[in-house]
């Protein structure tokens, strides 16, 4: 344990046995400290205090408007593509504050890639909807690039599916297929971490399997940060949970400590369905 | 006494009805123009037309000069008018939306968008015309360039707004910058649009004749130089249609073909582009 806070002695007291991995130290990726954000006059987000791990997947859940999105979305930035949204604080990525105005925010967003609700595919050809994103941060020969294309749908677990078709347009596939193109597209930059905002919500039963398969399997590489609605989703393939409600964080532990233990009433209201 | 639910079908009727009436009324004019133009210019149209200079009254004549600067002119009018009109749309639509400049650029091109097209040419007579001396091929294309702007700014920056803002926010993420957002994927995805945008701004202007009364003229002869004065199918319709000679009317009419049928075929196209794209 690296760091002293509260929520990492939790993490220590709770047993990882269960995971697959071994218990190997736990290394901070991202933190928040005394975080807020505003979307004009509103405060949507109240102090929040949060250490996201390394190579881990944390859950984002808690009812609608609850600001779930809105934390998400602080970790690359999005926000500031509207002129009205602004947040406070310290928000740190491997030690260095990324709302600091220096930072380079196209290289943060290389570092942070994002995957959205509805599949997103741009209107290109499969192949140029991976080599796209990392076209803009390196320069590869055309048989590098083709390799790095094929890592990323391979990791997306799409390759076999659209390994002939690679000139056809990605707004061909079907929707679980784009989602899991618009994965591949995300993991190909190599970026640190990942954050998928309720990845599954708009696809069948099918797809949101393999997408959760998928997500458990990526987490080897990449720290994973998920906002769900599905708790079932969240129980499933999260090893850290963080329950939210009007903006504030209410709990935040290990996954299995959450659900079958959690120390807040709210937050067992909520996930006994009391409430939400 | 009726009851309620005879009462609610027959207004329901009557607002049919006379909704249908009101259509057929409409269409009605439509296809009589359409109808009789068709006839008309049918009748008069030959090989002759294509292939000999208009004549002068009494011989034989045909409309080549006029087509090829038609040709001319509206094509010259799209290819200087469709690149401002898109980069202006996409100020419009991808950096302006909040800004008074912004609202103010898409005010007055609201007011060109239906400012008569006669205003138009005046001015390019005012202030080019009038300065050289003499009329020119070049202010004609000024002019219908005029014409064509608008049309292309607007549909460029509506066919942008309708891109939802999470493909935008999807390219931001993998850390593109801004003119890349536009350039590679928005633009992209909304070029059937933009392109439709641009067969209507042409479709609209084949026709215009009173920007190029001021502007173009007309020439009798044989011409490529558009610095002077040059033939073309609106005007020389105009001038053919309203002379007391029968031969010149009839050649007026093949004009007028060529002219609906050429607009109706571009009005044709762009739907399908549009419709293509839609599909996908």
């Amino acid at each position: 344990m690296q760091s002293s806070s509260p929520l990492a002695i939790v993490a220590n007291s709770g047993s990882l046995d269960n995971d697959d991995k071994p218990n190997v130290e736990l290394k901070t990726q991202i933190s928040f400290r005394n975080f807020n954000f505003y979307y004009g006059q509103y405060h949507a987000l109240k102090n929040i205090n949060l250490d996201i791990y390394h190579s881990h997947v944390t859950a984002f859940i808690g009812p609608s408007g609850c600001g779930k999105s809105t934390l998400l979305r602080t970790m690359n930035r999005m926000y500031d593509l509207y002129p009205e949204q602004r947040a406070e604080g310290d928000l740190l990525l491997d030690g260095e504050n990324i709302l600091d105005k220096n930072v380079d925010i196209n290289h943060l967003r290389a570092r942070v890639g994002m995957v959205f609700q509805k599949p997103t595919p741009f209107p290109m050809a499969i192949y140029d909807n991976i080599a796209f994103g990392v076209h803009l941060q390196e320069r590869l020969s055309r048989s590098q690039m083709d390799d790095r294309v094929e890592w990323a749908l391979k990791k997306a677990a799409l390759w076999d599916e659209v390994k002939g078709i690679l000139k056809q347009s990605g707004m061909s596939l079907s929707g679980g297929q784009q989602q899991r193109l618009c994965i591949a597209r995300g993991i190909a930059v190599k970026p640190e971490v990942l954050l998928l905002d309720e990845p599954t919500s708009a696809l069948d039963p099918i797809s949101t399997m393999r997408i959760e398969e998928l997500i458990s399997e990526l987490k080897e590489d990449f720290t994973i940060v998920i906002v769900t609605h599905n708790m079932q989703q969240a129980a499933r393939i999260s090893d850290y949970t963080a329950y939210m409600y009007l903006g504030e964080m209410v709990e935040y532990g290990i996954t299995d400590q959450v659900f079958i233990k959690p120390q807040k009433k709210a937050t067992e209201d909520y996930i006994t369905g009391r409430f939400g | 006494m009726m009851n309620l639910r005879q009462q609610r079908k027959l207004i329901n009727r009557t607002a049919l009805s006379l909704a249908l009436l009101a259509m057929v009324f409409g269409l009605f004019w439509l296809f009589w123009i359409l109808l009789t133009t068709l006839d008309l210019g049918f009748a008069s149209l030959s090989l002759k037309l294509f292939t000999q200079m208009t004549p002068a009254p009494g011989s034989e004549g045909g409309l080549l000069n006029a087509i090829v600067g038609s040709l001319l002119l509206v094509s010259l009018g799209t290819l200087l008018g469709t690149p401002i009109g898109i980069m202006a749309g996409i100020y419009l639509a991808e950096y302006g939306q909040h800004s008074w400049l912004g609202s103010v650029t898409s005010f007055i091109n609201d007011i060109m968008l239906s400012a008569p097209s006669i205003i138009i040419g005046l001015f390019v007579y005012a202030v080019y015309v009038a300065q050289v001396g003499h009329f020119s091929g070049y202010s004609g294309v000024i002019a219908i360039a005029m014409l064509v702007i608008p049309v292309v700014v607007s549909a460029t920056s509506n066919m942008l707004k309708l891109v939802p803002d999470s493909l935008r926010e999807a390219v931001f993420a993998l850390g593109a910058p801004k003119w890349l957002v536009i350039s590679k994927v928005t633009v992209r995805a909304s070029l059937a649009g933009i392109l439709t945008g641009v067969l209507l701004a042409v479709a609209r202007v084949s026709g215009e004749t009173a920007p190029l009364l001021f502007t173009a003229l007309s020439n009798q002869f044989w011409t490529l130089d558009m610095n002077q004065p040059i033939a073309n199918l609106p005007v020389t319709i105009f001038k053919f249609a309203m002379s007391p000679y029968k031969d010149w009317q009839e050649i007026a009419w093949g004009g007028v073909f060529l002219i609906t049928i050429g607009v109706l075929s571009l009005n044709i196209l762009a739907r399908i582009l549009f419709r293509q794209k839609h599909r996908s």
